[in-house]
């Protein structure tokens, strides 16, 4: 065969620049991926990373009490601020927050997962997805003002609960110590409910599809080897859906660990985490301060990462 | 072989999930009856009356306008660079296997998975640091930033799913890697990039915590609406607002799920 059979585009020599770019570029994989990655990398280094080390060296620094200027020496004593009853309070009442919100996230999501990945088929299924992807993607600022009208006074629980002759129930729960308050709007119970309806949905899909990689013959098998349908989910179906609940958890609890916006429309005046990063950058301008306890997120979601990653949850997303 | 699947749903179970369902639904239902409502001062429920008067008063608010607008404005060059950032990266970590590309797509997944506010405080400091004044562009800086993981993971689904083949095929038949590109992979990741731009769009246009640490004194759509949470001026504009924000956020879902659902039937993922 000689070379006059060929395409003529294997032999042809001159393809010009981009011809020959595009093979420079082909012989060369680790340039072309070099090339890909610059400017992302050059963005997400520079501008995100360059600020977050701006402000965690920040945390480093100290304020000068008396002339409320930053003083730039290296201190710890920032830090030790943080343990100083009023601010360890705050971080204490925004995990155990935290910790309900996701808790309750999944005693709520669960069932709807369960049935859209065991029941649901064809068109439910469709139903089923964009149920879940439209509240979980609109407006977040709608949703907590939806609750702001549901919470209120004279809002729609309150009329609700009065038609069902149960406003002495409601009076009850509201005179409960810490949980109630004046009105649901002004209490840590609204707060929670808000908390949960807004994160909520991002529980869900984890759940789901780790309930989908569970064979459906393992339940019967276990069905056939005698046990309840108790039994089957405690020992077959929740150990399997585990790492998806997990996956869920760590949105459910990293949102909620950061968010200063709910807790400042509807709950008391006590603050959560978000909050005090927000007020001390603002109002009081000790950015040391701030630093130091948006660190406090950073490193509870790092360790919750870590024992995430041990149950396998990272495979679940 | 496997037996028949019971069809039917325990009892308990439908209702655990449709009582679910209902409360993710109906506080976004509460939302459309309450624009209509003829209380001015109060959250009053149920509402003394219905009108279409806060509609035309809404239309004629120029601070609403000038909000929209930026909003817009914000959420439309945010997701050109976060789709030009996160195609970029999602071809390298998806084509290719390199040192440190683990580390990439946690680099892109960090802007997310941190709680906003650290987001914003670390970028206001910044600011601060260089002295560099607010304005819209200090916004687009913070939003582009989280949403290249969005327009990230659409595309980086989608490359795992075109055959390594079908590029070869293409180079086989004498196209240079540029023509690659415009004739096989666009064509075949294009649904998942405008899925992608789409709820980047979505993401940045509802943005609220990082804009109130990059924004200064202008105000997005969201800001606006969040200093009406504060300090309520006019509850029935508020509750148009409202209404009208989710039907613009509604779209964009919708079209993005529409856009991605058909993904398996992409050229070439049956190899």
């Amino acid at each position: 065969m000689t070379s006059a059979t060929l395409p003529a585009s294997i032999t042809r020599r001159d393809r010009g620049l981009t011809g020959r770019l595009s093979d420079t570029l082909w012989r060369h994989p680790q340039l072309f991926v070099a090339i890909l990655l610059i400017p992302p990398l050059l963005w997400l280094g520079i501008i995100y990373v360059g600020s977050l080390f701006a402000l965690l060296a920040q945390s480093f620094f100290s304020i000068d009490d008396f002339s409320g200027l930053v003083t730039y020496e290296l201190t710890l004593s920032t830090y030790g601020q943080l343990w100083s009853d009023a601010n360890f309070d705050i971080i204490v009442r925004t995990v155990l927050m935290a910790a309900l919100v996701t808790l309750a996230s999944a005693v709520v999501a669960f069932p709807i997962a369960y049935y859209a990945a065991r029941y649901a088929r064809g068109r439910m299924k469709a139903f089923f997805y964009l149920a879940v992807m439209l509240p979980l993607w609109s407006s977040y600022l709608v949703k907590v003002y939806a609750w702001k009208l549901i919470l209120a006074k004279e809002g729609i629980l309150t009329w609700f609960v009065g038609k069902l002759h149960l406003t002495w129930l409601l009076d009850a729960w509201l005179a409960l110590p810490i949980i109630g308050g004046s009105s649901l709007s002004v209490s840590y119970t609204g707060t929670f409910l808000v908390f949960l309806y807004v994160w909520m949905p991002f529980m869900i899909l984890p759940i789901q599809a780790s309930l989908e990689r569970v064979p459906g013959n393992l339940i019967e098998a276990s069905a056939d080897l005698g046990a309840t349908p108790g039994q089957t989910f405690r020992s077959v179906i929740f150990p399997l859906a585990l790492p998806g609940i997990v996956a869920g958890s760590i949105f459910t609890f990293s949102l909620t660990l950061g968010d200063y916006i709910i807790p400042q429309i509807v709950g008391s005046s006590r603050l959560f985490i978000g909050q005090a990063v927000y007020a001390q950058q603002g109002t009081a301008g000790n950015i040391p301060l701030a630093a130091a306890f948006s660190v406090v997120p950073i490193v509870i979601m790092a360790l919750y990462l870590t024992a995430a990653k041990r149950m396998g949850a990272f495979n679940a997303l | 072989m496997r037996s028949d699947r019971s069809t039917s749903a325990p009892l308990p179970l439908k209702i655990a999930a449709g009582a679910g369902l209902l409360f993710l639904h109906v506080p976004i239902l509460i939302i459309f009856l309450y624009a209509f409502t003829t209380e001015e001062k109060s959250y009053q429920f149920p509402p003394p009356g219905l009108t279409l008067q806060w509609f035309a008063v809404t239309w004629n608010r120029p601070d609403v306008w000038a909000a929209l607008t930026l909003s817009v404005k914000v959420a439309s060059i945010a997701t050109v660079i976060a789709l030009v950032l996160g195609t970029l990266t999602a071809a390298a970590v998806s084509q290719t296997r390199f040192f440190g590309r683990e580390a990439v797509s946690l680099l892109v997944i960090l802007p997310i998975a941190l709680p906003g506010i650290i987001t914003g405080i670390a970028l206001r400091s910044a600011f601060s640091i260089l002295d560099i004044p607010f304005s819209t562009w200090t916004i687009v800086l913070g939003h582009a930033t989280f949403c290249i993981v969005v327009v990230y993971n659409n595309a980086v689904a989608r490359f795992r799913r075109i055959s390594g083949s079908l590029v070869e095929a293409s180079m086989d038949l004498g196209a240079d890697g540029f023509q690659t590109f415009r004739y096989v992979i666009l064509p075949n990741i294009g649904t998942a990039l405008l899925a992608g731009g789409m709820l980047a769009f979505a993401l940045s246009f509802d943005e609220v915590i990082v804009t109130t640490f990059t924004g200064g004194q202008q105000s997005t759509l969201p800001i606006w609406m969040l200093e009406e949470l504060i300090r309520p001026r006019q509850r029935p504009v508020t509750n148009v607002v409202a209404m009208v924000v989710v039907l613009v956020t509604f779209l964009p879902i919708l079209a993005a799920y529409y856009l991605t659902r058909d993904g398996d039937q992409v050229a070439g993922s049956g190899k």
